[in-house]
């Protein structure tokens, strides 16, 4: 899960008007509406038995059983396939390309290049999707420029997937070659800065006067930190079928995070009407942020389709995968001053990021820094370097994942300045209140966070001296380190039908990219609705659905719950207008919320003898299907700051010779809010902290500046954790009841897992060593530097 | 990747009439890395003669009291075979420390032998690499070589050979038996992989059409002190930055016989009788140990991302050494260093 992000508050349909989200209101008969928002929601009695409950995915069995259908899966007959070429420079012009011997091979059907390509849209507009940063969008094989290695130039057609990857290998480029600059060190005099509070994603404003805070205080930390580029690698490649309908029309079948941004996008680029292409996502094997964006594939698959009126299939090797979006490469500047007394006097944080030539892609690295943490003055800075790179995009946690890490590993540097224990920093920083809002929070149960996880992870055993923890050849550290993100929610709108034979179909159009949205839904929709689990089906990935933003950020548990709530309101209190009806009705005086929905049946709230069934109420009212359809956004006053936060605790045993490092034991206690799932929550958590050891460790994308490309793009050699790299994890959810958040509670968790980690494990690192790597990732050959 | 002509060879001859008849073609037996090749364009063979049926798959004792290892023998077979893991546990460790189960179950012990380097210039034909393309130029030596040689490197190709097998193999004196157009023959380790010089396209002293039929392993297997140590960016499925193959035999305190044979870090596994040489008649303690390998790393020399390694591997020298004096090897499957 993943997303967009930034910090602090982003509600509303301000915030998605600010995202380029722009909702179509497609369908007729949906209701709209807010869920209002103060004094708060009353205290929901627990009168669900599925919301909260560890309920195995109810897709897991199509998962394994191979029955679940990913987007390079479906099949047609008479399917072309395509296989891409990429560019080999990073910057210049395509001086010629020669498609001669690739089109001699039997069974090619053509090479589609920006010579001879059909036409596409001419205007950045017509490309930026829901999502897409300031800038001009990138346009596949729409002209001679090359903007980045790994560009797509050619497309190869072919009756089978072998030939048409086989004539790619023949066609001829030439190349008028420019210099390119790939590295984010230097030229630095070139960069450009972004506004404090110019807009959503740039720099906060300061508060305060940090500078002179920080020269005068009584203990100063002042630290570089570096992460490198790194790729979501996603299990599964990006694919699209493109089934090319007997009318024209055209169903494309494409792994992504939003099927809506995709379909609005192609209308865009190929300038269709909304009815002549539909777009299915209905499982996605990991995405983390990938899919957020329409990728090449999808526009090139349907390029293709419309070239030759026939269904296309394309799908990007793991190579090409490394030709899309990243996490920018970053350098991060910190500066904390405080009393001697541990608490902060100034926080300054700059953020140096990498972006493309052709789109100012940034995210709000520094601001989480003033946020966190109680201190009267602060200030940020953030730079974007334009590199002859691919455009980055969002990545597990994009901004805290990283600038967290830079502040995380400062406290713990700050602490040991102060002498004092990193969590005891924490505490005397701790604050009530969002620090740059300057707003309470809706719910913030960080400091029992710090209390769980400590227990759990035995930090009192702690000594507090670097060095001073070894067993046998090895050296024992702990680290610790604080975890937050926002906790946002997004406009969403939900259809359910329900049949007089007691089953419910609960469809919108958001995605399932593996973090467990269709078990969530199903089980929020049983519990509203009174089923049984099985009683449920959930349809989603389908852009002909009930209007959805695309899935990150973490608001889709919290957006989809609350709405699949507010549609299923509407269907009891459509029960009780049948049911008021009956005969003799038990239910005759009751208004809407004096009844509820549980086994099957409406029964009233004050008296539970006094019930009726769906069915008969149906019955009754001849009714054989109940449709209702709302559309949920949620208000927000601008009273309260949302996030969700936690407390990450790491336990490391470097050899002390060889600078060998094991991550024997992390404790992550999370808070945020009421968890829907435990199962597939800790799912979420358990998976970021595995690719949190990763940041901290293994990931980092080679660049060779000499020829602006990237040089491991395969799982060999882009390392993740394998199993042995992953030992001993254990997650905490925290009790966070949040009464003013949402009606439900909820908040969200697949991004708050990493944020902190790394910083917890480079923290426990120096614990262990005395030695401080302030670049990711801690390789041996930098602990033995 | 291109289209390829597919072919099954019979039996030894065969494969052999076949690859005469066609010397763009390749002998393809578990594939592990030869596939990856060819998917990068990297290999491109006219054609693929399957190797899979030749009954070159037994492990057995020699009459010398060695072991013969059938070319074909997977992996995995070779590092669980009892013969293996009680006679020659370094070899069964080194094995081990390489790639995955899955892996090892499809790679034979002679495509072990053959598996080309990781260089990552080697792998991207959008950038020159002598190896691949001779006389294209080195793009390691002035780019990313943090994974490169610090041994036995020319100024053609500073690549290294990624087995851990090997490096075993290198230690315990092995021997290459191989069959061609002309007499089978034998081909002693150390001469069977080679040092890049101006010829890196060339990995191996095997001629062209010479199938790998089996590795013979003397009858001395070190079973009582040996250590195989890796040294990766991961705790597994990588490749070594630095592998330490260390064996020793005792005379008492004194040291009889030692082998120290090092992977990672040349274009070949890296050993050094003499070195060895003088570890004999000493007593295993870490003043010795530091000799050697200050001596079996005079000549090593680092490029801008590597020299890391120089210090890495004689700090693995000592460890390993120690390791195997001790009788304590290090564990592949508990991954803290012993």
């Amino acid at each position: 899960m993943n997303g967009i992000c930034r910090r602090g508050v982003l509600q509303g349909a301000a915030a998605l008007a600010a995202l380029g989200y722009h909702g179509d209101g497609r369908a007729g008969s949906a209701q709209h509406g807010a869920i209002p928002r103060q004094p708060g929601y009353q205290a929901e009695k627990p009168m669900t038995s599925y919301i909260g409950t560890p309920a195995s995915r109810v897709d897991g069995r199509a998962k394994v059983t191979g029955a679940a259908k990913y987007a390079g899966e479906f099949n047609t007959s008479d399917l072309v396939y395509g296989s891409v070429v990429t560019s080999s420079i990073a910057k210049g012009r395509i001086a010629r390309i020669d498609a001669g011997e690739a089109l001699r091979i039997d069974g090619v059907i053509d090479v589609l290049t920006h010579e001879n390509r059909p036409h596409m849209a001419s205007t950045d507009a017509a490309y930026r999707d829901d999502v897409a940063p300031e800038g001009s969008p990138f346009r596949p094989l729409y002209d001679e420029r090359i903007l980045f290695s790994g560009q797509p130039i050619a497309l190869v057609l072919a009756e089978e997937w072998e030939i048409a990857r086989f004539a790619a290998s023949l066609v001829r480029v030439e190349y008028e070659k420019e210099t390119a600059f790939t590295d984010v060190h230097g030229r630095h005099d070139e960069a450009v800065a972004l506004h404090p509070n110019g807009d959503l994603f740039g720099p906060p404003k300061p508060r305060g006067a940090a500078e002179h805070a920080f020269a005068a205080a009584e203990i100063r930390h002042e630290g570089e930190y570096y992460v490198p580029i790194e790729h979501h690698n996603p299990m599964e490649t990006y694919a699209a079928t493109v089934i090319f309908g007997k009318d024209g029309r055209l169903t494309v079948y494409d792994k992504t995070q939003g099927v809506q941004n995709v379909q609005r996008y192609l209308r865009s680029v190929f300038d269709m009407g909304p009815e002549d292409i539909r777009v299915m996502s209905p499982f996605a094997g990991g995405a983390f942020g990938s899919g957020l964006r329409p990728q090449y594939h999808v526009a090139l698959a349907v390029l293709a389709a419309r070239a030759l009126r026939r269904s296309v299939r394309l799908v990007l090797t793991r190579q090409q995968m490394y030709g899309l979006g990243y996490r920018p490469a970053m350098i991060q500047r910190i500066k904390l001053g405080a009393k001697a007394g541990g608490t902060l006097d100034a926080i300054i944080h700059d953020a140096t990021t990498v972006t493309s030539q052709y789109e100012n892609f940034y995210r709000q690295e520094t601001g989480w820094s003033g946020l966190l943490y109680k201190c009267p003055n602060a200030k940020y800075a953030h730079k974007l370097v334009r590199r002859d790179l691919a455009t980055p995009c969002d990545m597990r946690c994009p901004s805290a994942a990283t600038g967290v890490y830079a502040l995380e590993c400062a406290m713990d540097e700050l602490a040991v300045a102060l002498k004092l224990d990193p969590l005891d920093l924490r505490l005397r920083c701790y604050s009530d209140r969002d620090q740059n809002a300057d707003l309470p929070y809706s719910s913030k149960a960080l400091r029992e966070c710090y209390r769980q996880g400590a227990e759990a992870f035995g930090w009192d055993k702690r000594s507090a001296e670097p060095r001073s923890m070894r067993d046998g050849a090895e050296l024992v550290g702990c680290g610790m380190a604080t975890g937050v993100w926002d906790a946002m929610q997004m406009p969403i709108a939900v259809r359910i039908a329900l049949s007089a034979n007691g089953h419910a179909d609960v469809s919108c159009a958001t995605a399932d990219i593996g973090t467990g949205t269709y078990t969530i839904m199903t089980q929020v929709a049983a519990d509203r609705l009174g089923l049984p689990l099985d009683s449920v089906t959930v349809k989603l990935g389908d852009s002909t659905l009930p209007q959805s933003p695309v899935e990150g950020g973490s608001w889709m548990a919290a957006s989809v719950s609350n709405g699949i709530a507010t549609t299923a309101d509407a269907v009891r209190k459509e029960l009780l207008r049948l049911a008021k009806r009956m005969p003799n009705s038990p239910l005759a005086d009751a208004a809407p919320d004096e009844v509820r929905l549980a086994d099957g049946k409406l029964v009233s709230r004050r008296d539970a003898s006094r019930a009726v069934s769906i069915i008969d109420a149906m019955r009754s009212g001849a009714v054989d299907r109940i449709e209702q359809e709302h559309f949920t956004s949620f208000a927000d006053d601008g009273s309260y700051a949302h996030n969700t936060h936690s407390a990450v605790f790491a336990e490391v045993r470097v050899d002390e010779q060889l600078g060998v490092i094991r991550v024997t034991r992390v404790v992550s206690a999370v808070a945020a809010g009421r968890i829907l799932n435990p199962k597939t929550a800790a799912s979420q958590i358990m998976g970021s902290v595995v690719w949190g050891i990763g940041m901290a460790l293994h990931e980092e994308t080679l660049l060779d500046h000499n020829f602006g490309r990237i040089m491991n793009p395969n799982i060999a050699e882009y390392h993740v954790p394998v199993n042995a790299d992953v030992q001993d994890i254990k997650v905490i959810f925290v009790d966070e009841p949040d009464h003013i958040i949402n009606p439900l509670g909820i908040k969200g968790v697949g991004e708050i897992g990493i944020v902190g980690v790394a910083a917890a494990i480079a923290n426990a690192i120096y614990h262990a060593t005395g030695k401080r790597v302030r670049d990711l990732p801690i390789a041996v050959d930098k602990l033995l530097r | 990747m291109i289209n390829f002509q597919y072919a099954r060879a019979a039996d030894v001859a065969d494969a052999v009439r076949q690859m005469a008849a066609d010397p763009s073609a390749k002998f393809i037996a578990g594939g592990t890395n030869l596939i990856d090749l060819m998917k990068e364009d990297v290999e491109r063979p006219s054609r693929l003669i399957d190797i899979t049926r030749l009954p070159l798959k037994a492990v057995e004792q020699t009459p010398a009291g060695g072991v013969r290892i059938g070319a074909l023998v997977p992996n995995s077979d070779l590092a669980y075979h009892p013969l293996i893991e009680q006679r020659y546990p370094l070899l069964a460790s080194a094995i081990l420390a390489g790639a995955s189960a899955q892996l090892r179950n499809m790679a034979s012990a002679g495509g072990n032998l053959l598996q080309r380097t990781r260089c990552y210039y080697f792998y991207d034909i959008a950038t020159p690499c002598n190896k691949r393309e001779p006389g294209s130029g080195c793009s390691a030596i002035n780019g990313l070589n943090r994974i490169h040689a610090i041994l036995g490197a020319s100024e053609a190709c500073i690549a290294t050979h990624p087995s851990d097998m090997c490096v075993a193999l290198a230690a315990l004196d092995a021997e290459v038996h191989v069959a061609g157009p002309g007499e089978a023959r034998t081909i002693a380790f150390a001469d069977f992989h080679r040092l890049p010089g101006d010829t890196p396209q060339f990995d191996t002293n095997l001629q062209q059409g010479e199938i790998v039929t089996a590795v013979e392993l003397p009858p001395q297997g070190f079973a009582a002190h040996y250590t195989y140590l890796k040294i990766r960016d991961r705790l597994s499925y990588a490749f070594a930055l630095v592998s330490v193959a260390a064996a020793l035999e005792f005379d008492g305190a004194a040291i009889k016989e030692a082998r120290l044979a090092l992977g990672g870090v040349a274009h070949k596994p890296w050993r050094n009788m003499a070195v060895e040489a003088t570890l004999r008649g000493q007593t295993a303690d870490q003043a010795a140990f530091a000799r050697a390998a200050d001596e079996l790393l005079r000549d090593a020399k680092g490029y801008e991302h590597n020299s890391f390694k120089i210090d890495l591997a004689r700090r693995g020298i000592v460890r390993a050494l120690t390791q195997a004096a001790q009788g304590r090897p290090q564990s592949q499957a508990v991954k803290r260093i012993m």
